[in-house]
């Protein structure tokens, strides 16, 4: 039913949107930080990435570089938001909006185009793999990199000090937590590795075009809540496999919607079907608890 | 015993009907496009009705397969793998995002671009001419010079020329630069305004005011979809209000010479059948628009403070009575 080479395209793309869902787990899990920024670092990273490999840098540099700026974004919004005292969610909006005139400004126009380019891919389709299972390999390493990564993170010092700011800045600050330098911190890395994530894409798909941040939130969001459906998050190392399974999930299922002709779905009805999941994923863990707390309520 | 001999003759007539369908397998078009958006949809009928036209009709010999990535690059990235994984004759991609995509993830099917501006910026292709891979297509590129020729047969005296665009979108912004271009050879000027969104148009045509002698519309996508701001502000400013595409003219335009989507698609349209016939891409250099039609609104002419010259009138294909 689904071709192997749309089955590797879902997986691939669910794999760089796993890394999306890395970045909404620590700003909206972790700190409880809805950013809407993303939708502007997504295509950024895209075009940092995309116009310096076109001026000749060497594509992990230009990678890097794209992380760079992901997380100058991230830091942007969270300075908003700490120094100036604008309301999270207003401030995302905000560096997301003004990110669409620089991404434009860092293009110089509205699509570059990488198809004939040297990007990250180019060495690895020497391997002796199918050309659409190249891609799948590297991200994959790509992310099991970020996992580990951000596992120690979570784990250090530093990381369970932005837990606590997430899970009760009061209690933090009371302890000496510097609960704003970790919200600017936790911003900046949640939409660095966004920003990685935009990079990557673009080199995959062969181009950065300035409008490819829309809905980048909600996907990762159903990413990321999908995912908890599946694995429930009781740990950081559950959480984390969470989001990229759940993204990997997401992606399965628009393949299989693109397929599923049989039951009426079609392209168009994407976006709804994505609402409705988010919505369920959200209410639906509530309503069984309380059904539960119900049910053992009655038989006590 | 009786119950299963009947098994095995179903089963025998069905594996024999479905060899008799195999002997006429239909040809397999896969069409996938950004957005769905009134010139994309109207390339995309014009490519169907090129193909059953020329004898490939849809349930008899030919499959179509239609994707509309509804704006989102992921989505369009996975309809390119659906598409690519499903191996049809041909891959027909509007608009430069899906053919980048498609571009991408195709290594041996068969790829025919439709409505991209600049096929060689955007790296489909190395050169009009020789595409060279699996890829060719119809370009959108407006023949620029032929619309300012009739511009200024309209209005003569006007020197500095107003547009409004969305620096946003790639076609647009394409356009706009070459149209800088070839103004400045004329010793004309243009005026640039710019709006990212539909509800900025209004804004941006005012903007024009005193600045510019006519407004030059391209096929810019969020300025065409609120034109009917640009036109209300040339009315109110006689400020003549030119059009890349026939369909503004109905709507208010002075004129166009026409470029329309549908005959996009239907070239695009010829080009697959050509692939279905045996060609290879390798050999089909780029193609442009080659019908064009002027269409004139003289009423909308006057609103603006011009009248047109007769013989502009007369040339016309299509002369728009609109009485508002």
């Amino acid at each position: 039913m689904l071709s192997e080479i749309a089955f590797y395209g879902a997986v691939e793309t669910g794999l760089i949107y796993g890394l999306v869902a890395f970045g909404i787990y620590i700003s909206f899990r972790v700190l409880d930080f809805p950013d809407l920024t993303v939708d502007g670092s997504f295509p950024l990273g895209a075009a940092v990435a995309a116009i310096l490999i076109i001026n000749g840098w060497n594509p992990w540099i230009a990678t890097g570089a794209a992380i760079v700026a992901g997380m100058a974004a991230g830091a942007v919004t969270a300075i908003l938001n700490v120094k100036l005292k604008i309301l999270n969610l207003l401030a995302s909006i905000l560096t997301m909006i003004a990110l669409y005139s620089v991404n434009l400004r860092i293009m110089g126009r509205p699509n570059l185009a990488l198809l004939t380019e040297e990007t990250v891919l180019t060495p690895w389709y020497d391997l002796d793999l199918a050309y659409h299972q190249v891609p799948v390999l590297l991200f994959i390493i790509v992310v099991v990199v970020a996992l580990i990564l951000l596992w120690r993170f979570m784990k250090s010092e530093t990381g369970l000090a932005m837990r606590a700011t997430g899970a009760n800045p009061r209690m933090a600050r009371a302890q000496g937590i510097a609960t704003g330098a970790m919200i600017i911190l936790g911003v900046a890395v949640s939409n660095g590795l966004v920003g990685l994530a935009g990079a990557l894409f673009a080199q995959s798909q062969g181009a950065a075009d300035v409008t490819m941040g829309v809905g980048v939130i909600v996907i990762g969001l159903a990413s990321l809540i999908g995912g908890e459906a599946v694995i429930t998050p009781s740990t950081v190392m559950r959480a984390l496999l969470a989001c990229v399974f759940g993204a990997i999930i997401y992606r399965l299922a628009i393949a299989f919607a693109l397929n599923a002709d049989v039951l009426g779905l079609q392209a168009q009805d994407l976006n709804l079907i994505t609402a409705v999941l988010v919505t369920l994923a959200i209410v639906l863990p509530g309503v069984r608890s309380s059904v539960i707390a119900k049910f053992t309520r009655n038989k006590a | 015993m009786a119950k299963r001999t009947l098994r095995t003759l179903i089963g025998a007539s069905l594996l024999a009907a479905a060899s008799l369908v195999q002997a006429e397998e239909p040809r397999v078009v896969a069409i996938t496009q950004i957005v769905e958006h009134p010139a994309l949809d109207a390339v995309y009928q014009g490519v169907k009705d090129e193909l059953a036209e020329q004898g490939y009709k849809e349930g008899e010999n030919l499959t179509v397969m239609h994707e509309s990535a509804q704006g989102n690059s992921a989505i369009a990235s996975q309809i390119a793998r659906k598409f690519v994984g499903d191996s049809p004759d041909v891959i027909v991609a509007i608009a430069t995002p899906s053919a980048q995509t498609v571009a991408a993830a195709a290594r041996n099917i068969p790829v025919v671009f439709s409505a991209v501006t600049d096929p060689v910026g955007a790296k489909l292709v190395k050169s009009l001419e020789a595409p060279g891979a699996n890829i060719t297509g119809v370009s959108d590129m407006l023949p620029i010079d032929k619309h300012l020729d009739m511009l200024q047969r309209a209005v003569p005296d006007a020197k500095r020329i107003g547009t409004v665009y969305n620096p946003g979108e790639a076609n647009a912004v394409s356009l706009v630069n070459l149209l800088e271009e070839r103004l400045a050879e004329r010793d004309l000027e243009l005026v640039k305004a710019a709006a990212t969104k539909t509800s900025e148009v209004l804004g941006a045509a005012r903007s024009l005011v005193g600045k510019a002698d006519a407004i030059y519309l391209t096929t810019d996508n969020t300025v065409i979809s609120a034109v009917e701001a640009v036109i209300s502000v040339g009315e109110r400013a006689d400020i003549p209000v030119f059009a890349a595409d026939t369909a503004t003219v109905e709507r208010g335009a002075v004129a166009a010479l026409g470029f329309n989507y549908y005959n996009h698609g239907r070239q695009t349209g010829k080009m697959v059948v050509r692939i279905l016939e045996g060609a290879s891409t390798s050999d089909m250099p780029v193609e442009t628009m080659d019908t064009l039609d002027l269409f004139v609104n003289p009423a909308a002419a006057e609103r603006m403070g011009i009248s047109l010259p007769d013989d502009l009138i007369q040339e016309a294909k299509e002369v728009v009575k609109s009485d508002k």
